[in-house]
């Protein structure tokens, strides 16, 4: 139950991965602090190994914080994906053996649904997404882009009031990321969903979110968190407005100092 | 058919058609090959006779036990061997190595072992089968995409489910290939073994018919012997190409 309009909460998270052989130990997050609210479309940015994924994987309950708490809907996220949070991945995470209806289908066969609700349900997402002429279609008669729609309503069917986005659109063309962003907009009105964007493309950042957190360079902290102020309906015609260009400065303003590090410790 | 269907048709009535002219033209020693027509009366014989047609069994009954053998062991064997990072290092130059020792020196030891039954013959068809069916278990779990593992996990799917609903299907076509190898290395050591020795088996009744100069019956057991595994392998390979057709091979 979310009563104070938080939906996910972290307070003083780190994530530490343990030292490989002949290795230090890597301090990747935090400590951080953040509070999404129910609802809203966040999107978090930051230079190459900032930590982005890691915060998605302890946000999901995919990994353990080394310290501190993550809350989702008030109750504590241990080492499990809690009930109502879907991911999206940037790989293609289609299963190739299925079409894309049983793709879609999947998660909720798993969970023992009638077969009449699994139908109605993943009709309904396939429609939604565009993809119901290509229902028996197989993962490899799809173009990327559809694989990763077919990704996305497999998580939809599971109706998440979470959805943690990691770089879902990052294989495809600049064209159908806008267009593939035009359609999560969409799919996040009609939903209601909150969601949360890993992404390195600033501007997709901008033209998507409610607000953009800024990552430093590892270990990753927020060292800006933007309020970009677009209206609920809106789509990707927005790049024209000078605001967007004016909020996606800003966030470069804060992330440029940052990415210049990151690249000088890669060195 | 398809044109490659064709083609593969044409090439082999093309070299049976050579050789029935060859042989009849007496530029091939009828000693040595008989025309195919002579083969494939001797095959058609040799169907028709009981004692041949238990020793077609007996072959494929311990050829079969070979193969669930080796499957069984092997995929356990995989499974252990990717579950343990540190005796796969260990095993690697062993696994690498394998086929390059010839195992049929053994086959003395499986038959004192053993004793003289089908037990040697099937041991030696599993110990030639087993390391492929291990080896291309490993290579298609090590080969299941992380995203579909972590898939799993954002599905809550149990360990049971995950084994079953997403690692065994992504691994399939690396447990269908071992599987190929399966028959495929199964019937070559059942052949061999029943050749070397044994007192029954498609192996053992070419190498009496060979010892007896009984060239049509030693002929149509061989058609009969390509035959079958060929018949096996076109089956096992038609499926592949059909779920590799349909996984974009994935």
């Amino acid at each position: 139950m979310v009563s104070d309009g938080i939906q996910v909460r972290l307070h003083g998270v780190t994530r530490i991965y343990p030292a490989g052989e002949g290795q230090k130990p890597v301090h990747a997050l935090g400590p951080l602090d953040l509070d999404l609210r129910q609802g809203e479309f966040f999107s978090v940015v930051g230079p190459s190994g900032c930590g982005k994924s890691t915060l998605l994987d302890v946000i999901a309950g995919l990994a353990s914080p080394t310290s501190g708490t993550v809350t989702f809907e008030g109750r504590a996220v241990a080492g499990r994906v809690p009930d109502g949070v879907g991911v999206v991945f940037q790989e293609d995470a289609s299963f190739p053996w299925l079409t894309s209806f049983d793709n879609a289908a999947f998660a909720l066969r798993r969970a023992g649904l009638p077969e009449t609700d699994v139908r109605e349900r993943v009709e309904h997402t396939l429609s939604l997404m565009g993809l119901m002429p290509f229902a028996r279609a197989y993962p490899a008669q799809l173009s990327g882009g559809m694989r990763q729609r077919v990704c996305i309503a497999r998580t939809l069917v599971t109706r998440p009031r979470l959805l943690l986005l990691d770089e879902p659109f990052g294989a495809l063309d600049q064209q159908t990321r806008l267009l593939m962003g035009d359609e999560l907009l969409r799919l996040w009105r009609e939903t209601g969903a909150t969601i949360l964007l890993i992404t390195h493309s600033l501007d997709e950042a901008t033209l998507l979110s409610d607000r953009v957190g800024v990552m430093s360079a590892r270990p990753g902290v927020f060292i800006d968190l933007v309020e970009t102020g677009w209206p609920a309906e809106r789509d990707s015609r927005i790049v024209a407005d000078p605001a967007f260009g004016r909020i996606t400065g800003r966030i470069w303003a804060a992330l440029r100092d940052q990415s210049i590090r990151a690249l000088d410790s890669a060195r | 058919m398809t044109r490659s269907g064709w083609i593969r048709l044409a090439v082999i009535g093309g070299a049976v058609a050579l050789l029935e002219a060859s042989c009849r033209l007496g530029l091939v020693s009828r000693h040595a090959v008989i025309p195919p027509s002579e083969m494939a009366r001797g095959a058609f014989r040799a169907l028709g006779a009981e004692d041949v047609r238990g020793d077609v069994l007996a072959t494929l009954l311990t050829v079969a036990q070979s193969f669930v053998l080796a499957i069984v062991a092997g995929f356990a064997l995989g499974v252990l061997l990717h579950r343990l990072p540190r005796l796969r290092r260990a095993l690697d130059p062993f696994l690498a190595s394998y086929y390059a020792v010839p195992t049929f020196v053994f086959y003395p030891v499986f038959i004192v072992l053993f004793g003289l039954n089908r037990w040697p013959l099937v041991t030696i068809g599993f110990i030639f089968a087993v390391v492929a069916v291990a080896i291309n278990t490993l290579d298609g779990l090590s080969r299941v995409p992380r995203a579909f593992l972590r898939t799993a996990q954002v599905m809550r799917l149990s360990g049971r489910q995950t084994l079953l609903r997403v690692i065994l299907p992504a691994a399939a076509p690396w447990l269908f290939t071992g599987a190929k190898f399966a028959v495929a290395y199964s019937f070559i050591g059942v052949i061999a073994g029943e050749f070397v020795q044994a007192g029954s088996g498609i192996g053992h009744a070419i190498a009496f018919a060979y010892n007896s100069f009984d060239n049509p019956t030693m002929y149509g057991l061989m058609i009969l012997l390509f035959g079958t595994v060929g018949t096996i392998n076109m089956i096992l390979w038609t499926w592949e190409q059909r779920l590799y057709a349909r996984r974009g091979g994935r």
